[in-house]
């Protein structure tokens, strides 16, 4: 009898699960066919990319330089000791453009607009704003899921740029100022590590990344239930999920990569 | 209450001509949320012109039937006419048209914190891109009719309950709607705004003859609705004179889901039914 029951459950949590999936899939396909439909809400996408784009600066920054001081820091550590200091740059370089610049970007804009989105919207929903949205002709799918969606997109790729740029300059930093190495060495070997195929996948992260944290963040908001403490609950999720899918996307994206650019 | 200097109806409202025989039907709409069954097989008509007011107790799915007028809900089963387009299978984009005819206020008035009582009640013309100047002169329009023009640029959360009510009734109105659903307009007011929020819907009701739905818990909302007039000439609402009603609102009941009662206010209280003498004791 409990074997039935157990079974019963696991059926009706697959059930969920997989409705849940396909709810969301179907949200994510009209977030992206709006983008073609009218109206299109460019004002409301320019304010979404300055507040997720130009907000997120900061902590872009700081996490980044010294992402990339430390990891140069340990490296120079570690490669002293085969006589192989001279590497820091490439280290560093490859490290920061291939994975962390673009992972932990997507992790820390995830941490602060994911959240913000699935509360903001969540707030709307429970306050019946998206109910009056809609009663008043408005499609809230156009006007607030699509500008949020092509703004995070759009952002989270020349953020990760910018996280590129400082983290290589973090890394740099420590190189001459601790490690006491020379600077045109270090900045020459961080070039000529890099290949194209290093920057492409370096790039094509990020917009995996937002699309994530952008479609995760508004699904969850847009689909909470249970008032103030649903909302709570909304946001955490968002926070959640978009961080662990954010990095068994990038597990997925550098397998791929992988094996379209084969190492030489 | 500040005067109708103008109509409110702007030139920009479509279909304003259109006949409207009804401007909403129900046929045998069902709706259950899991085993509980909210309505069963519900049936009735609004026409152009006429007010329903939609008494029950709470929980017995008053809001829930305003939200299945609009399209905002699906029924289980049956068919929803609005200005006579069956919206039940309706996609949502035809929806988001039709319901641009039709004006809603929610119980907690669900303005836009963000945006500024501006911006709140200029909603349906800024998605139109009409012109700045067009939009602010309407828009003092519809807040002088709700009494509220000092309030143009500030920000719902710096508003009191009242006057959210009525910053809501002034977003409703600003587009010339062809029907009117109030859900619950007085409610956690106390008696004087009521009072006030009462007196536009009649005015909107008596002015502009716009069909509506208002739900209310208030018998005392409900019976000031069908015992007043708008008097245009003093600008305020009077009292018709005693025993008489207005013939162009009537009556509904909801109740354990089903209408219980549909019809005028002389029926009402004529009625043996223990529950609807109870509800009215």
């Amino acid at each position: 009898m409990p074997s039935v029951l157990l079974t019963e459950n696991i059926d009706k949590a697959v059930r969920r699960w997989l409705m849940t999936v396909q709810d969301y899939a179907l949200f994510c396909a009209q977030a992206v066919m709006n983008v073609a439909r009218t109206p299109r809400y460019w004002a409301d996408t320019l304010m979404q990319a300055d507040l997720i784009g130009v907000g997120s600066v900061p902590i872009v920054v700081l996490t980044g330089f010294f992402t990339g001081g430390v990891l140069a820091l340990q490296s120079a550590a570690s490669l002293a000791q085969f006589g192989a200091q001279a590497y820091t740059g490439r280290f560093v370089s490859l490290s920061m453009f291939r994975e962390l610049a673009p992972v932990l970007t997507g992790l820390m804009v995830s941490g602060r607009n994911a959240s913000g989105m699935a509360s903001e919207l969540g707030s709307m929903v429970v306050t019946e704003q998206i109910d009056a949205m809609r009663a008043l002709g408005t499609d809230p799918m156009k006007k607030l899921v699509t500008p949020r969606v092509v703004a995070t997109v759009t952002a989270l790729f020349l953020l990760t740029v910018i996280a590129d740029s400082v983290g290589t300059l973090g890394g740099a930093s420590v190189a001459v100022f601790i490690s006491h190495l020379d600077g045109a060495q270090y900045f020459s070997s961080a070039y000529q590590a890099l290949v194209y195929t290093d920057i492409i996948q370096g790039l094509t992260k990020p917009v995996v990344f937002g699309f994530i944290l952008a479609t995760v963040g508004c699904y969850k908001g847009m689909r909470t239930t249970g008032g103030t403490q649903g909302v709570g609950r909304a946001t955490t999720q968002a926070v959640v999920i978009s961080s662990v899918l954010i990095i068994f996307s990038d597990f997925l994206i550098s397998r791929v990569m992988l094996w379209i650019f084969p190492p030489l | 209450m500040s005067e109708i200097a103008e109509p409110l109806r702007g030139m920009e409202s479509s279909d304003a001509n259109a006949p409207l025989e009804t401007a909403l039907r129900f046929e045998k709409v069902s709706l259950s949320f899991g085993v509980r069954v909210l309505m069963d097989r519900i049936s009735f008509a609004l026409g152009k012109g006429e007010t329903i007011i939609l008494l029950g107790l709470a929980g017995m799915g008053k809001s829930v039937l305003l939200k299945l007028a609009n399209g905002l809900m699906r029924p289980d089963s049956g068919e929803i006419f609005l200005f006579g387009q069956e919206i039940t299978t309706l996609p949502e984009a035809a929806l988001l048209q039709l319901r641009r005819r039709t004006g809603m206020i929610f119980q907690e008035s669900a303005l836009f914190d963000s945006l500024t009582v501006r911006d709140n009640v200029a909603w349906q013309l800024m998605e139109r891109q009409m012109a700045d100047e067009v939009i602010d002169r309407r828009v003092h329009r519809a807040l002088t009719f709700v009494d509220l023009d000092a309030a143009f640029g500030q920000y719902p959360p710096s508003l009191s309950g009242g006057m959210r009510r009525r910053v809501s009734i002034a977003r409703a109105i600003i587009d010339k709607p062809d029907l009117i659903l109030y859900d619950s307009p007085t409610g956690g007011l106390d008696p004087v705004t009521s009072h006030t929020i009462n007196e536009l819907v009649v005015k909107e009701r008596d002015a502009y003859k716009t069909a509506s739905i208002l739900v209310t818990h208030r018998l005392q909302d409900a019976f000031t609705m069908v015992t007043h007039r708008f008097d245009r000439e003093r600008n305020a609402m009077v009292a018709l004179p005693a025993g008489e009603f207005d013939t162009q609102t009537r009556f509904m009941v909801l109740h354990e889901s089903h209408l219980i009662f549909d019809g005028d206010t002389e029926k009402l209280l004529r009625s043996k039914d223990p529950f609807l003498r109870n509800l009215l004791a």
